[in-house]
């Protein structure tokens, strides 16, 4: 399988996703320019992130309009998976891929450290190489990260099984002591209906590597591999 | 007939903002005690070229809701000028 990476002007976790993938993990994978309009051939998109278009107006809100994104529709619509990483996330939901909105963190403060999480669904092509409730340590960096969602929407994506992972304490404690932005319910990361989009505000790009402090994060793009291995040759074609 | 869009966009009832919890607290560092409350937002002034006031407010509105504001947390208000 191909990943690729769209690079945006103003992107700069695009390198980090690129060397994980590439030298840490030995896959197929390419740089995908903004202005492109073909995916070239990719199974897996990443949106990485950073500061796209300077976060104008709105963090994500320019980047949704570029040509590669109309691509990146296309893909969602044929059942393609795409992997939204802070700013990717943002674009994600500003694109309307994925419910919700992100706003400032709630303490007014950018915020650049180690986060646990709780992995809440272990059955999606991000995360099956999880098992349920299992804690992991992947690093957040960011000033608008505090996910939001209307209530009665909130407990739709609940209900669904959508929200794939919450800040939580080292033994997996959910409680607003561990939530670091003020998110809802201390979600971190969401998927779409299919579960075949997801995007998150920890960067598990830097937390694949042991001598980084954690490689946690190795498993997310992992789990992508195995999913294509066993089912996506046929989904995604 | 040449417009001018005068556009404000404030965050929706009840959604977080940190900024405008911030100045308010500056306000009352600055003795302003009676301060309750700031609102931050946006202000956009957008000139166009339409055949009516009412064409107009049409493209205006059509633009705030793909791009000038995002309806999961925020809300619009302009006003239509000939210039």
């Amino acid at each position: 399988m191909r990943f690729g990476v769209v690079v945006f002007p103003g992107s700069n976790c695009d390198y980090d996703c690129f060397y994980v993938l590439k030298d840490v993990l030995h896959q197929d994978v390419v740089f995908l320019w903004h202005q492109e309009e073909d995916l070239r051939g990719c199974d897996c998109i990443i949106l990485p992130g950073g500061f796209s278009y300077g976060d104008y107006l709105r963090t994500g809100a320019i980047a949704r309009f570029s040509p590669i994104m109309r691509a990146v529709q296309d893909f969602v619509l044929r059942g393609g998976i795409v992997l939204g990483i802070c700013n990717g996330f943002q674009i994600l939901l500003e694109g309307g891929l994925l419910p919700g909105a992100l706003l400032p963190n709630r303490d007014g403060r950018f915020i650049c450290r180690y986060v646990s999480l709780r992995v809440e669904n272990t059955n999606t092509p991000f995360t099956l190489l999880f098992s349920p409730g299992e804690v992991i340590r992947i690093p957040i960096a960011h000033y608008q990260g505090n996910f939001f969602l209307p209530e009665e929407e909130l407990s739709e994506l609940e209900r669904r099984g959508q929200v794939l992972f919450r800040y939580c304490g080292p033994s997996g404690e959910v409680d607003a002591a561990f939530n670091p932005n003020g998110s809802v319910g201390n979600i971190a990361g969401v998927a779409s209906l299919n579960f075949r989009v997801m995007g998150m505000m920890p960067h598990p790009e830097r937390a694949s590597e042991d001598l980084l402090g954690s490689s946690d994060g190795q498993r997310i793009f992992l789990s992508i591999v195995k999913w294509y291995e066993e089912e996506g040759s046929r989904a995604c074609s | 007939m040449r417009y001018c869009g005068k556009i404000i966009v404030t965050l929706k009832p009840g959604v977080f903002d940190p900024q405008g919890m911030t100045i308010r607290n500056a306000l009352h560092a600055l003795s302003y005690r009676e301060v309750e409350e700031v609102e931050t937002g946006k202000y956009f002034r957008v000139a166009l070229e339409a055949e009516t006031k009412e064409e107009a407010a049409l493209r205006i509105k059509e633009m705030c809701d793909q791009l000038l504001a995002n309806p999961v947390i925020e809300q619009y208000s302009f006003e239509i000028e000939e210039t």
